[in-house]
C-alpha cells in the first residue's frame, strides 16, 4: 500500500516572468504534520493555492490521494480541508451556521449533520458560543471554528495556511493542541508557518522554502544536526540556509501583509 | 454473433442508463448546492435586515418626487396611462437593478477575507456558486417589490392584483435581480479591486437605466439610444412588469418575448460568471 497521501513532482508557478514556485518536489506520508516555512514571497502560498485546486501549475503535477489536482480536481477537493490564511469564517453568521453550511456543501447526510457539528463545537471547545455571532468571536476561536469547519467531512489532508499568524500565545497554544490531536487520529496535516518555535514543535518534518525553492528538507532534528549543532534551533537553521533570520523578514512584511494583518484585526474588533 | 451484438446492445444501454443516472445525479447535487449558497445569504440578511429598510429610501423619493412632479408636467406621453402608473413598474425595475448591481463589491469583499478561497477549495460546482449568489440577489429584490407595492398603492397607481400576474412578477424580478448580480459578479471578477468597481459600477448602473424603458418610452429616444435600449435587459424586464403589475397594462414586445430574452441572457451569463469567478482566487 502506499504510504504517500501527497505527492509534488517538479511543480513549477509561473506569473508572467516570475517563477513563483521553482520545480519543487516533495511527497507527504499518512499520519505526519508537514510544515512549509520560508519567508514572504518564498512560494509557501502559490504552493498551497496549486494544493488546494484554486491555482493551476505552469507545469509539473501534484497529487492528493493519488487524485491528480488539476484533472480530478472535485475528486480533491472532497478529501482536503482548508484553512487559508486570512480570516474566512463568515463574522455574520452564528458559529453553528457556519459549520451547517459547509456541512451541506460537503454533503454530510441530515441525518448525522446536527450530531457532527455538535461534536466538532464540543471538540474545538465551542459549545458555549455555537449560537453567537462569529464577529463577535476572539480570533483564536474564529481559527478554531475554521478548523472545524475544515474537518467536518474528514478530509484525508488538511491544509493550513499560516494557521497562528496574529493569534496571542494562550490561542496560539489551543491552535496547537488541537491540530496535533488531529494528527494522532490520522488526518495528515500540511501547514506553513513563519514560526520556526511553531515548526519545532508541531512538525514531523519540515521544508524551507526560499524563492520558489526548498532549500532544505527533513525532521527538525535531521535539519539542525545538518549544519552540525544538534542544539541549534530552527532559526538558526533558517538563518543558515536562506543566509537571513526569518524574524526580521516577519517584522517587516510587505505592504500587503500590513494591510492584511490591520485588516484582520478590524474585523475581529 | 447475434449474441455478441445483444451484448454490445445491453453494453451501450448500461451506459445510456449510466448517464442517465450521472446527469440525475449532478442535477440534483447542483440544485443542493445552489439552495445551499442562497440559504447562506438569506441566513445573514435574517441576521441583519436593516439594508433593507435604508434601501427603500431611493423608490420611494423617486415615485413622491420625481413622479409627482412629472405627473403634473405631463412631458412624456404615456398613451392611456397615468405617469405615476407608468413609471412604478420602472421604479421597480430600478430598484432591482441598484439591489443587484452592487453585488460584485461583495464578492471582492469576500476574496480580500478569504471566504471565497474556501468555498472554491469545496466540491461545489462553480454554476451553484454563482447561481446561489444570483438567487440571493432575488430575495432581496422581493423586499424592494413589497416597498413598490406599498408606495403604489400609497399614490393610488392602478395595480393589478390578479394571482397569476403577483406570481409571474416574483419570477421577473428575482430573474432580473439574479440577471445583474450575475453581470456585476462578472465585472468584479475582472477589475478585481473594490475602488476600481464603485467607478465601474456607477458607468453601468445609469447607462442601463437611462437607455431603458424604465421612465419614459423608448418611442421618445434618438435612433441610437434606441437602438442599445433594445439590447438592454432591463428594458424587456420594465416590459414585463408593466404589463404584469399595472391594471390593464399591454405589452410592447410580448410577455413571451421578454421572458425569453430574460432568461436567455440569466444562461449566457451564469455560464460567464462561472468561468470567470475562480480567477478571483487566484
Amino acid at each position: 500500500m502506499n504510504k504517500k497521501i501527497l505527492e509534488v513532482k517538479n511543480l513549477t508557478k509561473k506569473f508572467g516572468d516570475v517563477t513563483a514556485v521553482d520545480s519543487i518536489s516533495f511527497s507527504i506520508d499518512k499520519g505526519e504534520i508537514f510544515g512549509v516555512v520560508g519567508p514572504n514571497g518564498a512560494g509557501k502560498t502559490t504552493t498551497i493555492k496549486i494544493l488546494t485546486t484554486l491555482l493551476p501549475p505552469t507545469s509539473g503535477e501534484a497529487l492528493i490521494g493519488g487524485y491528480n489536482v488539476v484533472k480530478n480536481a472535485t475528486k480533491v477537493r472532497r478529501i482536503i480541508g482548508y484553512v487559508p490564511q486570512l480570516l474566512s469564517a463568515d463574522g455574520n453568521l452564528t458559529g453553528y451556521e457556519n459549520l451547517l453550511i459547509f456541512a451541506k456543501l460537503y454533503d454530510i447526510p441530515s441525518k448525522e449533520r446536527k450530531k457532527r457539528i455538535i461534536d466538532s463545537l464540543h471538540f474545538m471547545g465551542l459549545t458555549d458560543v455555537a449560537h453567537k455571532m462569529v464577529k463577535s468571536f476572539s480570533g483564536g476561536m474564529i481559527r478554531r471554528l475554521e478548523i472545524a469547519q475544515a474537518v467536518l467531512h474528514n478530509p484525508k489532508v488538511l491544509i493550513l495556511d499560516e494557521p497562528t499568524v496574529g493569534l496571542d500565545p494562550g490561542a496560539r497554544d489551543s491552535v496547537w493542541e488541537y491540530v496535533k490531536t488531529l494528527a494522532i487520529n490520522g488526518t495528515t496535516v500540511l501547514m506553513t508557518t513563519h514560526y520556526m518555535e511553531e515548526a519545532d514543535a508541531m512538525c514531523s518534518r519540515v521544508a524551507i522554502m526560499n524563492r520558489g525553492n526548498i532549500a532544505a528538507l527533513g525532521t527538525p532534528h535531521d535539519l539542525k544536526k545538518s549544519i552540525g549543532d544538534n542544539g541549534a534551533s530552527l532559526n538558526k537553521v533558517f538563518e543558515y540556509y536562506i543566509g537571513k533570520d526569518l524574524d526580521s523578514e516577519v517584522s517587516e512584511g510587505n505592504f500587503k501583509d500590513v494591510s492584511r494583518t490591520r485588516r484582520d484585526s478590524r474585523r475581529l474588533g | 454473433m447475434y449474441q455478441e451484438q445483444g451484448v454490445i446492445q445491453e453494453d451501450l444501454d448500461k451506459v445510456v442508463l449510466l448517464d442517465r443516472i450521472n446527469l440525475i445525479k449532478w442535477i440534483t447535487n447542483f440544485i443542493t448546492k445552489t439552495l445551499v449558497i442562497a440559504e447562506l445569504e438569506v441566513r445573514k440578511l435574517s441576521h441583519d435586515p436593516t439594508e433593507l429598510f435604508t434601501r427603500a429610501l431611493q423608490p420611494a423619493l423617486w415615485m413622491l418626487v420625481f413622479g409627482e412632479v412629472f405627473s403634473h408636467v405631463r412631458a412624456i406621453p404615456t398613451g392611456n396611462m397615468t405617469y405615476l402608473d407608468f413609471m412604478a413598474p420602472g421604479i421597480l425595475a430600478q430598484s432591482v437593478l441598484f439591489v443587484a448591481i452592487f453585488y460584485g463589491i461583495s464578492i471582492i469583499w469576500e476574496r480580500d477575507l478569504g471566504i471565497v478561497h474556501k468555498f472554491l477549495a469545496s466540491p461545489t460546482p462553480r454554476t451553484a456558486l454563482v447561481l446561489g449568489k444570483a438567487l440571493s440577489a432575488g430575495v432581496r429584490a422581493i423586499s424592494q417589490a413589497i416597498i413598490i407595492y406599498l408606495l403604489s398603492l400609497m399614490l393610488s397607481v392602478k395595480l393589478s392584483w390578479a394571482p397569476i400576474n403577483l406570481i409571474e412578477i416574483l419570477f421577473v424580478v428575482i430573474i432580473s435581480a439574479a440577471l445583474f448580480s450575475t453581470f456585476s459578479l462578472i465585472i468584479a471578477c475582472i477589475v478585481k479591486t473594490r475602488e476600481r468597481f464603485m467607478g465601474i459600477g456607477q458607468v453601468l448602473t445609469m447607462p442601463l437605466f437611462f437607455a431603458s424603458n424604465a421612465i419614459y418610452p423608448i418611442s421618445i429616444m434618438p435612433d441610437w439610444l434606441k437602438a442599445i435600449a433594445h439590447f438592454n435587459p432591463l428594458t424587456y424586464e420594465v416590459d414585463a412588469l408593466r404589463t404584469l403589475m399595472i391594471y390593464g397594462g399591454t405589452s410592447l414586445y410580448g410577455l413571451n418575448f421578454d421572458f425569453v430574452f430574460l432568461i436567455i441572457s440569466m444562461i449566457i451569463l451564469t455560464v460567464i460568471a462561472a468561468i470567470v469567478y475562480p480567477s478571483i482566487a487566484r
